[in-house]
């Protein structure tokens, strides 16, 4: 007996704890979203922090502006107005005498020596380039940028030690006794050991203290040995103890001492720009790998762009849907998922031991990430020709218009926005891929910024790889300074490809 | 049933049908998509110079059969055909009969306005240019324009013939539509449902202009508007289940149906 029983008629309140279920299931997977985002954002956060922190010193360095006196004897005895003479001169002589000057009391050889290793060893170069530009300043008075060695240039940055100074309140004598100097101070705050204390043009280092009187080493001679008065002297203390830090506090003594003076100065270190690879950090730039990653793209671009494009639609428009066409459809997308190292094996195999191709080239690059890249852009083509409107294609048709003229003249046009998008992230994907670079030689340390696609070059990626194992400080500023471009590049890319969609979304 | 759903034969052809002569002849034509039998065994004669309209409900094959006539069901891989199509006493399923030239010489309007995401003189001139209707760009605007006259759409966009054609109101698209179609000097125009997607005011707009060209085309109409079949056509054929049931005078199938379910259609007791 099956006797139907009509339920009585539900009431708003009856289901109150269901209703107060449901909500809290809604609050909670909100919660969850909100979660899962916070945690995303704060790893994105400390990642650009730390990019950002380490990267941008890179885009500044520090010169020296030295006055001097551009001496034709040096650069063109014969003043013969010949800039190959002019680029032959001598030009490190004349800056390494004007840079002496400022220190006329460093004598001993071993100082010389190391007051000369601030400077960068292609510090003459720009001093060159400068005279070469502008023949005219032989004979003259010129200011000369000079470029600073990496470690001095890494210290003025304050990346290897914190500086604090303190002026000095109260009288500081220094006298002599032995081999080692007593200061004595009527001062309220005393140096603590470590410590360095400038005063009438000497600076001492402060070993111990007792009793309001410091023993301290003479790191400069003083003029004399005269009491200074309250505010002549001062006290420096660094963050890092001496032994932790590439620059040595004598070293760091001269640094203060042309930053006070206002001859070392930061500048925009465009060198960053415009020079190639450089065993010297203060030298290296960018300018080859960017070369190199621009070769290597357009060889890439021009291989993948018309032939995904054409493979894209012959499958989706005029390709017989039978077996074939279905397995060549599954492997485009298989072929999508290898491991990019795999291109790079086949590269290797093929276009440098087959086909005798040159190692290292952008071609061979070019050739490699276009195999990496096109399924990418078939599939973007694909899907692009699809979102298009069957009702475009069947007015084309119905107006007369053949297969191929309603695909050309009217689908493609139409798919062309999705196509290009799908091209710049491809692209993208390109610009930041290493592995496959990596097993046709692309890892090389490439002085020359390359000119053609068969020149050795190397691309912004593995320059990054290639910087990121050197053990020099400045080296891991340029690293990140590198990443920041690539992801600058990167960046610019998918904006415009976002932008390409946005602007072309849906125009039927 | 079976012998219900045999093809009526009328005793005497349409009046509409003797007084004008006979423009496309189909005999025994069968659609199939896949294993589904979208048309059975039909035969139906359209004449020139007037409009011949398909009613039925839905699903009933009268835009299937519409499709075969410029074979447009062709792009549809699984669909297959048989019997025989005639326009003028070609059979347009002839293996040597180029089906672009055959598409050129019959219009279509669809059910949804697909204006070309264009300007408005651009969608017109398009059929002619990849025609080579024109001579020169002098003679292309003259078709543009006169198509534009036709359709009754040239002096709403007169001042804005850049602009581009989905820039318009839907009634007016599909008044580009109808534009486009006659740009390239159709013989036949076949109209998907062309007022489904407008309101009554558009509706009426394209009706009248139905209406006119009917003077110089053979147009075929499929609606699911009994009331626009009774006021633009001349031959009424309704359609159910894949049959062609009746065809006859439009006024005659409307105040006397020889089939019961034909009748039923029209007072609405079904579709």
């Amino acid at each position: 007996m099956t006797d139907t029983v009509i339920a009585a008629p539900r009431r708003l309140g009856n289901s109150d704890a269901l209703v107060a279920r449901r909500y809290r299931s809604e609050r909670r997977f909100k919660f969850y979203g909100i979660a899962a985002i916070a945690v995303t954002a704060v790893f994105l956060v400390l990642l650009f922090a730390d990019i950002l922190a380490k990267g941008l010193p890179a885009f500044m360095e520090h010169r020296l502006t030295l006055p001097m006196k551009v001496d034709q004897a040096a650069i063109d005895p014969q003043n013969s107005k010949d800039p190959k003479v002019i680029r032959a001169g001598d030009f490190d002589g004349p800056i390494r005498q004007a840079f002496r000057d400022l220190f006329p009391d460093v004598t001993s050889r071993a100082d010389r020596k190391k007051l000369m290793g601030l400077l960068s060893s292609g510090a003459a170069d720009d001093f060159r380039a400068m005279v070469v530009r502008d023949p005219a300043l032989i004979g003259h008075d010129a200011k000369v940028p000079v470029l600073m060695s990496d470690d001095a240039d890494q210290y003025l940055k304050g990346r290897q030690t914190g500086v604090e100074k303190f002026p000095g309140i109260g009288t500081m004598t220094a006298a002599a006794e032995g081999e080692q100097f007593k200061l004595t101070t009527d001062a309220a705050a005393l140096p603590t050991p470590g410590d360095i204390v400038r005063l009438n043009g000497g600076a001492f280092r402060v070993l111990s203290i007792g009793n309001g009187v410091l023993l301290a080493e003479q790191l400069t001679a003083p003029k004399s040995l005269a009491p200074a008065a309250s505010g002549t002297w001062d006290i420096l203390r660094f963050t890092v103890p001496e032994s932790s830090r590439r620059i040595d506090d004598q070293e760091a003594l001269w640094l203060e001492h042309l930053k006070e003076q206002g001859l070392a100065q930061s500048n925009i270190a465009w060198r960053f720009f415009t020079s190639g690879d450089s065993r010297e950090p203060e030298l290296a730039g960018i300018r080859g790998a960017l070369m190199g990653s621009i070769l290597t793209l357009l060889v890439t671009l021009f291989l993948c762009l018309p032939i995904g494009v054409a493979a894209a639609i012959y499958l989706e428009e005029f390709a017989p849907k039978n077996r074939l066409t279905q397995i060549i459809e599954l492997n485009i997308n298989n072929l999508a998922a290898v491991p990019s190292i795999v291109f790079g094996l086949l590269g290797l195999a093929m276009f440098l031991n087959f086909f005798g191709l040159p190692r290292s080239a952008p071609l061979v690059g070019g050739l490699v990430l276009a195999l990496l890249v096109l399924p990418t852009i078939i599939i973007a083509s694909r899907a692009a020709l699809r979102a298009v409107p069957p009702s475009i294609k069947e007015a084309a048709l119905g107006v007369g218009a053949s297969h191929q003229q309603a695909i050309f003249h009217h689908v493609l046009p139409l798919a062309m926005p999705g196509i290009m998008t799908g091209t710049i992230i491809g692209m993208a994907h390109a610009l930041g891929e290493t592995a496959p670079l990596l097993m046709i030689g692309m890892v090389a340390f490439i002085v020359d910024i390359p000119g053609s696609f068969t020149e050795a070059a190397t691309v912004l990626p593995i320059q990054i790889y290639l910087w990121s194992d050197l053990p020099e400080i400045a080296f891991q500023s340029k690293t990140a300074g590198a990443i920041i471009v690539l992801l600058a590049f990167l960046f610019v890319m998918n904006a415009a490809a976002i932008m390409l969609r946005k602007r072309f979304e849906r125009r039927w | 049933m079976d012998a219900m759903i045999k093809t009526p034969v009328a005793p005497t052809a349409p009046r509409i049908a003797r007084e004008k002569p006979l423009k496309i002849k189909a005999r025994n034509v069968d659609v199939y998509y896949g294993d589904k039998h979208a048309i059975n065994d039909l035969s139906i004669d359209i004449p020139d110079s007037a409009v011949s309209a398909f009613i039925g409900p839905s699903g009933c094959g009268k835009s299937t059969f519409l499709r075969s006539i410029n074979r447009m069901n062709d792009t549809i891989p699984s669909c297959r055909i048989t019997g025989n199509i005639e326009i003028d006493g070609r059979d347009i399923y002839d293996k040597t009969l180029d089906v672009v030239q055959l598409r050129a010489r019959i219009g279509m309007v669809f059910q949804k306005p697909n204006p070309f995401p264009k300007s408005i003189y651009e969608n017109v001139a398009y059929g002619p240019k990849i025609h080579g209707l024109a001579k020169n760009k002098t003679d292309l605007e003259e078709i543009a324009v006169t198509s534009l006259k036709k359709a009754g759409l040239f002096e709403e966009v007169k001042d804005r013939l850049d602009h581009s054609g989905t820039s318009l109101s839907g009634g007016q698209q599909q008044r580009l539509c109808i534009a486009r179609a006659i740009a390239v000097n159709p013989e036949v125009i076949l109209m998907d449902e062309p007022c489904s997607a407008l309101d009554p005011i558009a509706t009426a707009r394209i009706e009248e202009l139905i209406d006119e060209l009917r003077q110089n085309y053979c147009i075929v109409i499929v609606t699911h508007s009994m009331q626009q079949a009774a006021r633009v056509s001349q031959l009424t054929a309704f359609f159910h289940l894949g049959n062609l049931v009746e065809v006859g005078d439009t006024d005659e199938i409307f105040t006397s149906p020889k089939d019961k379910r034909t009748q039923d259609y029209i007072t609405g007791r079904f579709g």
